[in-house]
């Protein structure tokens, strides 16, 4: 099943790409916002810091309000291996530890710790490692489990569970492929600071131990892979490689599609496939963290559409809020079509409920549009079949058949056309003619789901418990009944005892009766010898 | 306190609406439907009008009766594209009231019945001409001579009279009208070669007559292979453009090539060639403006690729061997039929799903 990783980079080496069916290609808009180099914004006022930025759990607190911490130091300790602790971005005082809008869709308020920040930017002592190649791996991967490091490409996987993987990994691919419109963040980040992502990798190859790495740039950033060949010219078993510019291409399943040609198996992992990957900016914060000692407490944020005046990339601490960072770049929102940030790109990002979300260590951007696209009426007319979902769906799904059963709510057909597949990178609905939210549809089946089954285990376990229960009450009660058995028996018994006593009082009189007996007999046999005595006749009689 | 505007992802979508397709179906239509015009008279133009506005109406008032916004769905244009495909497909003089008919089946019993668009199993323009096709068989295969050989000129006034009252301005009756020069009624090139087969003519001999003279190809009607060029061309555009995809139009034309191919091969004096079959009657229109309908028609790429093919294999051996000339209509609605059938059988392998 595994392809041979000389094969592989043979292939790379010989430009034979592979390639993922479908994709779309949506204007790019890069040159908003990438001309510039990332700047570096005054100290804001107040930063919220969500105790949890990362898939996984939260970390238990160690600050409480009033204290004073200093840049770079822990606020939360890690609990268990899917917890990343947060760090203060900057020294001040802790206001507050609340609830906050959350940076998620929903902007349900989260646990959040707000800094007040005193403006001295004072940072902790900071303990660097530039000797890291002398560091066992696993010192290497502690290192980065306490500078709270988690993906920065989107998802905000734990980065030390990556590098702790227990499978043998061949191949290590390094995504600087930034395929979302209008983001430039990655883009900056490997123009700006080749060397130190260089520096990033060479500590990730020293943990992963990979027979070759791969850096995947699409074709639209020729600044940055020219910035990049210089970094790793002399890294050996580096392979640099550009890649058509299509969306989803940095895609995690997508880009090892076109690499190696392989498919991560469903619900399966790359390292299923010898494989790891990280983004560029995860590669800069382990660099870091580990040569620096510095903790990830700040990231480039990319500040762009058409409503921003000046749109640009900045350096932004974890916790700034958006209003902060949108007023940086001259936020003028619409009149006509009103305000609307996304967080992240065109394509995947979710707006804002509130324009206190902070940024948080998987923001990458925000956007600001002024498009009437992105305004989109209550446009959605019925589904006419097109397939120009299925055409763009990377999955080789069939979104209009899913669209159909999760309209219909037929969860076990939806998941029948492996609905759990859907990346949700979003081009179907980017082509739907119809306007229909193809995405948001899958998501709401997908959690319907999850809530079912969720429901389904707790009445599995109440079921279990109920059961269980029962099969305790039967014991008991069996228990008990046996217990009253016993008693009544043991009362029977004792009944019995008490009867047989008093037949026991009857025994003395039972000598009695068989001594009355006797004498009977006595008498009678007296008075049988008297009548033998007395006559044969009767004698006779009394023999027969 | 700023309100933001919410809302899902993606943010950007293309600009193409299913409206935009429609009318772009509809503008590939325009120079088929000239050339219809230019052969066969103002009767076409007449149907047009009649069909178009009487699938509109019926339409809202179907989605009035539904409680729907009438205004917001008419303007998809569905309907309008659905009375268009109708009207070219009939023949030009036809009775007002038979076209009415046939858009009253197109649109309230095939579609809307159905739930509107989006929801019709069978396409809806096919079935209003089957219908009228079964109801009136007579007045449906009553086709104008091409203009060239008719021997009575036909006016607007004339089509518009003949089409509300059976006769026209100057007092000629249906059958009159289809006098050609030589003085027979005139048939479709596809009937002729029918009946003439029926009569043990061969085909060579068959397509030896007047009808065939002047055609751009020998096996070709005259006027009639200017007309599926033209509703090519249409097609073709629309593949440019993308507003359909190449698996149903070449699939089909490459089924209707390959069935008639074997055919003629094995008997060339009873079967007709692939020139004849694709050039004559509804196969190019059929290929580019019936079958690709996405409604009805098959929604993953292999399914289309067997959906197209055997339209264009049944439209050959109905042709061949059935009772009726054409048989693009019955052959959409016959494959309409299979598509759950062939969509359950050609689902793509999903991504990391073993195959």
């Amino acid at each position: 099943m595994m392809k041979d990783t000389e094969v592989i980079i043979q292939q790379l080496r010989d430009k034979k790409l592979g390639s993922f069916p479908g994709g779309v290609h949506p204007e790019g808009k890069k040159a908003l916002s990438n001309v510039n180099p990332i700047v570096t914004l005054p100290l804001p006022e107040r930063l919220y810091i969500p105790l949890k930025q990362h898939i996984g759990e939260e970390g238990s607190i160690l600050v409480e309000a009033g204290q004073t911490v200093l840049k770079g130091e822990a606020l939360t300790k890690t609990v268990n291996a899917y917890s990343v602790p947060v760090h203060a971005p900057s020294s001040g005082v802790i206001e507050s530890i609340g609830l906050h809008p959350s940076a998620h869709p929903s902007g349900l308020p989260e646990p959040t710790i707000v800094l007040k920040t005193d403006g001295l930017d004072e940072w902790s002592t900071l303990s660097p490692h530039p000797d890291y190649e002398k560091l066992p791996a696993e010192n290497l991967v502690e290192i980065i489990a306490d500078a709270g490091i988690s993906g920065m490409g989107g998802a905000g996987f734990p980065t030390h569970i990556k590098t702790n993987a227990s499978k043998n990994i061949e191949l290590l691919i390094i995504n600087g492929i930034e395929c979302e419109p209008y983001i430039t963040s990655d883009d900056r980040l490997m123009r700006e600071h080749a060397w130190q992502i260089r520096q990033g990798v060479d500590i990730l190859r020293c943990i992963l131990t990979p027979k070759h790495t791969i850096i995947a740039v699409e074709d639209n950033k020729p600044e940055a892979l020219s910035a990049l060949s210089i970094a790793f010219k002399d890294a050996s078993h580096c392979t640099l490689s550009t890649i058509p510019t299509v969306y989803p291409a940095g895609g995690e399943k997508q880009l090892v599609q076109v690499l190696t040609g392989q498919e991560i198996p469903s619900k399966g992992l790359p390292s299923d496939l010898g494989i790891s990957m990280f983004n560029v900016g995860t590669c800069y914060a382990v660099a870091d963290a580990v040569c620096n000692g510095k903790p990830l407490i700040e990231r480039v944020v990319t500040l762009t559409g058409e409503a921003a005046k000046q749109p640009k990339n900045v350096w932004a601490l974890l916790g700034t809020p958006a209003e902060y960072l949108c007023n940086a770049a001259d936020w003028q929102p619409s009149k006509r079509l009103g305000a609307k940030v996304i967080m992240g790109g065109p394509m995947m990002g979710f707006t804002l409920t509130s324009m206190q979300v902070p940024v948080v260590k998987t923001t990458n951007c925000l956007l600001m549009p002024n498009a009437n696209t992105a305004f989109p009426g209550n446009n959605e007319r019925p589904c006419i079949r097109c397939s120009a979902c299925a055409e763009v769906c990377p999955a080789s799904l069939l979104p209009q058949q899913l669209y159909w059963h999760a309209k219909g709510k037929e969860y076990e057909k939806a998941q029948d056309y492996n609905l759990f597949d859907c990346i949700e990178c979003g081009a179907c609905a980017y082509v739907c003619p119809s306007d229909i939210p193809l995405v948001q549809y899958y998501r709401q089946t997908k959690a319907a789901i999850r809530n079912e089954q969720d429901e389904k285990n707790k009445a599995d376990k109440a079921k279990l418990r109920f059961e269980a229960r029962k099969a305790r009450l039967e014991e008991e009660k069996q228990a008990r009944e046996a217990k009253f058995k016993k008693a009544a028996e043991a009362r029977e018994a004792a009944k019995k005892q008490s009867q047989s006593s008093s037949d026991a009082q009857a025994v003395p009189e039972k000598p009695k009766s068989a001594a009355v007996a006797a004498a009977i007999a006595r008498a009678k046999a007296k008075k049988l010898r008297e009548s033998q005595q007395n006559s044969n006749t009767e004698n006779t009689k009394n023999t027969e | 306190m700023m309100r933001l505007t919410l809302s899902s992802s993606p943010h950007q979508r293309v600009k193409r609406s299913t409206t935009h397709i429609m009318q772009w179906v509809m503008l590939a239509a325009v120079p088929g439907l000239l050339g219809q015009i230019w052969f066969f008279g103002w009767g076409v133009f007449i149907q047009l009008v009649l069909a178009v506005s009487a699938c509109c109406l019926f339409e809202a008032l179907v989605v009035w009766v539904r409680k729907k916004n009438s205004v917001f769905i008419l303007s998809d244009y569905s309907a309008a594209l659905t009375g268009w495909l109708l009207a070219v497909s009939l023949p030009p003089l036809l009775p007002w009231w038979m076209t009415i008919i046939g858009c009253f089946f197109a649109i309230v019993v095939a579609k809307q019945l159905y739930g509107g668009l989006g929801f019709n199993l069978f396409n809806p323009a096919m079935v209003g001409y089957v219908v009228l096709l079964i109801s009136f068989p007579l007045a449906m295969t009553q086709w104008l001579p091409s203009s060239n050989f008719s021997e009575i000129p036909t006016g607007f006034l004339d089509c518009l009279s003949v089409i509300f009252t059976g006769f026209s301005v100057s007092g000629h009756d249906l059958e009159q009208l289809r006098y050609t020069v030589d003085g027979v009624s005139s048939a479709t090139p596809l009937d002729a070669v029918k009946t003439a087969l029926s009569q043990s003519i061969t085909y060579s001999e068959a397509i030896d007559t007047a009808l065939f003279n002047g055609g751009l190809f020998s096996s070709t009607g005259a006027g009639w292979e200017w007309v599926a060029l033209l509703y090519l061309l249409g097609g073709l555009a629309l593949l440019c453009l993308r507003v359909i995809s190449w698996h149903i139009p070449i699939s089909l034309l490459a089924g209707v090539a390959l069935t008639s191919g074997v055919l003629y091969l094995c008997n060339p004096d009873i079967y007709g060639s692939v020139i004849f079959h694709w050039f004559n009657g509804a196969v190019m229109f059929g290929a580019f403006f019936i079958a690709t309908d996405p409604v009805s028609a098959s929604t993953t790429r292999n399914g289309r690729i067997l959906f197209g093919a055997l339209i264009g294999f049944w439209t050959v051996i109905i042709r061949t061997f059935g009772n009726y000339p054409d048989a693009i209509a019955f052959s959409v609605i016959f494959m309409n039929m299979c598509v759950p059938l062939i969509d359950y059988y050609t689902q793509p392998r999903t991504y990391g799903k073993q195959a």
